[in-house]
């Protein structure tokens, strides 16, 4: 076993490894469409999600903002066009930002604890028991998780977006001394509904990403508390990532 | 076959290069108590992960009423685990739940029964188990032998045709522990279940079990009524109750 593990190559892991996630994920899509709907499971996950991540989104998304104000109006100054520090806020919140970082601050508060809680699920024989109860692991710790992504990382999303933009405008605004018409006019002109649709669109498919992700570590976490561990800190690499590279592949594909 | 609960034949399974099966035969009757021994570390555990699905064996059949489960899909495999319970070793309960959400939840979901009735069977089981007025607590505020008696609790609330106990007495003192195993048979005879305990509390496990068998080398040594055991004259199995240390269970008198 071992020796056949040391000569898979890097690549071939990463095949095997990315099979098997889309496995669970297809494996749970099966049983998220089948009777009984375990709503209240995955109520519990999405306010599970919320909670943990709406005070960290939040924080993010206004020191984000406000960044962005203060970058961009530095750039601007120079050929005199202040007045679209607005634009480029509230665009590159909704189109990137906002997204992005919810979804890596997310897999970094709810994401880890996901994994922390299967895997000892796992090492301590809770997944087996509902196994031996005749019941499907997968419908009951799986399905309300990947549905809880998908649905509460637009929702965060939103937020990110509309505290970025606040903090963008109380920068731009109050402290650099940016007209107040300037900036809101030319950000109403220049973003428009499909940059923060599409930007929806990509925080979903990071929930589920990382939700799945997050799932799949946890899930098969071997070895105690050492192997929890362990599938906890690969769980966020492992999301973060895949988030940064599906984020490349669906602007390419949207924008 | 009629009075063959299970039949094991010839299972084999390795973990790497560890043989931790080597050609397991077993018939364990309908409506009675089996009782499985051995050393720790000798495969009890995983032997009995075998007979509800939780470890494919890597040869070998396992015939639960005329179906080998070791050719069922999970599908399948899960009207077969419809009829077991089943004890964890470390109790295996969910620690996101309290001690009344854990007993109720095979209620829960896999009956129609309303909360009263629920209520009503889940304090009856608790009381059996000594534990009413824990109710409340999260497993994680509980003592190890207090989570193995609502494992318990858990493993019979649906008055299952089979059920598997791994050490249902480990981490309990002798009077819990007695209770346990009165608890244990009581159910049995009254309700002529298929139980399979495995233990290390030899002593206990005379009291109660039917039939005795005892694990040695991945391969059943000796199996037997009680007191067939305790004649035994194979070394392997004086060795292990000589450990006992008792009078009467060094083999030879009876
Ligand atoms: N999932 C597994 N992967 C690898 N090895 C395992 C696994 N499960 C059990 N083993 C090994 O199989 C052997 C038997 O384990 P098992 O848990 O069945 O022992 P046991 O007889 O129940 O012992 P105890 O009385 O201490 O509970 C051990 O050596 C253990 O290391
Ligand atoms: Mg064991």
């Amino acid at each position: 076993m071992t020796m056949i593990g040391g000569l898979l190559s890097p690549v071939e892991r990463f095949v095997r490894e990315f099979g098997r996630i889309t496995l669970m994920f297809t494996e749970s899509v099966y049983w998220g469409v089948r009777r009984p709907f375990k709503l209240d499971y995955i109520f519990k996950q999405m306010e599970f999600i919320g909670v943990n991540s709406t005070i960290v989104v939040i924080i993010t998304g206004m020191f984000t903002g406000m960044v962005l104000a203060l970058q961009s109006y530095y750039g601007f100054r120079k050929f005199g066009a202040e007045g679209l520090v607005g634009a480029t806020v509230a665009l590159s919140m909704t189109r990137e930002l906002g997204p992005v970082l919810t979804s890596l601050m997310v897999t970094g508060r709810a994401g880890s604890a996901m994994a922390a809680q299967l895997g000892t699920m796992r090492v301590t024989e809770q997944i087996d028991a509902l196994t031996v109860m005749a019941l499907s692991p997968i419908k009951y710790l799986v399905t309300p998780r990947i549905i809880a992504g998908f649905l509460m990382l637009p929702v965060l999303t939103v937020v990110s977006d509309f505290i970025g933009v606040v903090g963008g405008y109380v920068v731009g605004v109050k402290l650099l001394g940016i007209n107040e018409g300037a900036f809101i006019d030319k950000m109403i002109k220049y973003v428009e509904l499909n940059d923060i649709y599409n930007g929806l669109v990509k925080s979903a498919v990071f929930g589920i990403i990382l939700s799945t992700v997050a799932c799949y570590k946890g899930f098969y976490a071997r070895g105690g508390a050492e192997g929890v561990g362990k599938a906890t800190t690969e769980a966020v690499v492992v999301s973060s990532v895949t988030i940064l590279m599906s984020d490349y592949i669906l602007t390419s594909l949207m924008f | 076959m009629e009075n063959k609960a299970i039949r094991i034949v010839d299972l084999h399974k390795s973990f790497g290069a560890q043989k931790v099966l080597d050609g397991i035969n077993l018939e364990i009757e309908r409506g009675k108590i089996t009782v499985i021994i051995g050393k720790s570390g000798g495969g009890k555990s995983v032997l009995l992960k075998h007979l509800i699905g939780l470890i494919k064996p890597d040869s070998g059949e396992i015939w639960i009423n005329d179906v080998d489960i070791t050719r069922l899909k999970e599908k399948e495999l899960n009207e077969v685990r419809m009829r077991f319970g089943m004890l964890f070793q470390e109790a295996a309960l969910f620690d996101s739940m309290d001690v009344f959400d854990n007993v109720a939840f095979p209620l829960r979901e896999h009956t129609r029964k309303s909360e009263q009735e629920i209520e009503r069977i889940v304090e009856e089981k608790l009381n059996q188990v000594g534990l009413l007025h824990f109710e409340e607590k999260r497993p994680a505020e509980l003592s190890g032998g207090m989570k193995k008696r609502v494992g318990l609790a858990r493993a019979l609330i649906l008055d299952p045709e089979m059920i598997l106990f791994d050490e249902p007495t480990s981490a309990l003192d002798p009077i819990i522990s007695l209770t346990i195993l009165d608890l244990i048979k009581e159910t049995q005879t009254y309700l002529k279940k298929t139980y399979v305990v495995i233990s290390h509390d030899i002593l206990g496990m005379f009291r109660i079990a039917d039939k005795v068998a005892l694990l040695s080398n991945g391969t059943i040594a000796e199996y037997g009524t009680p007191h067939e055991v305790r004649q035994s004259r194979k070394e392997v199995t004086m060795e292990f109750l000589n450990a006992t240390k008792i009078p009467g269970f060094s083999g030879g008198e009876p």
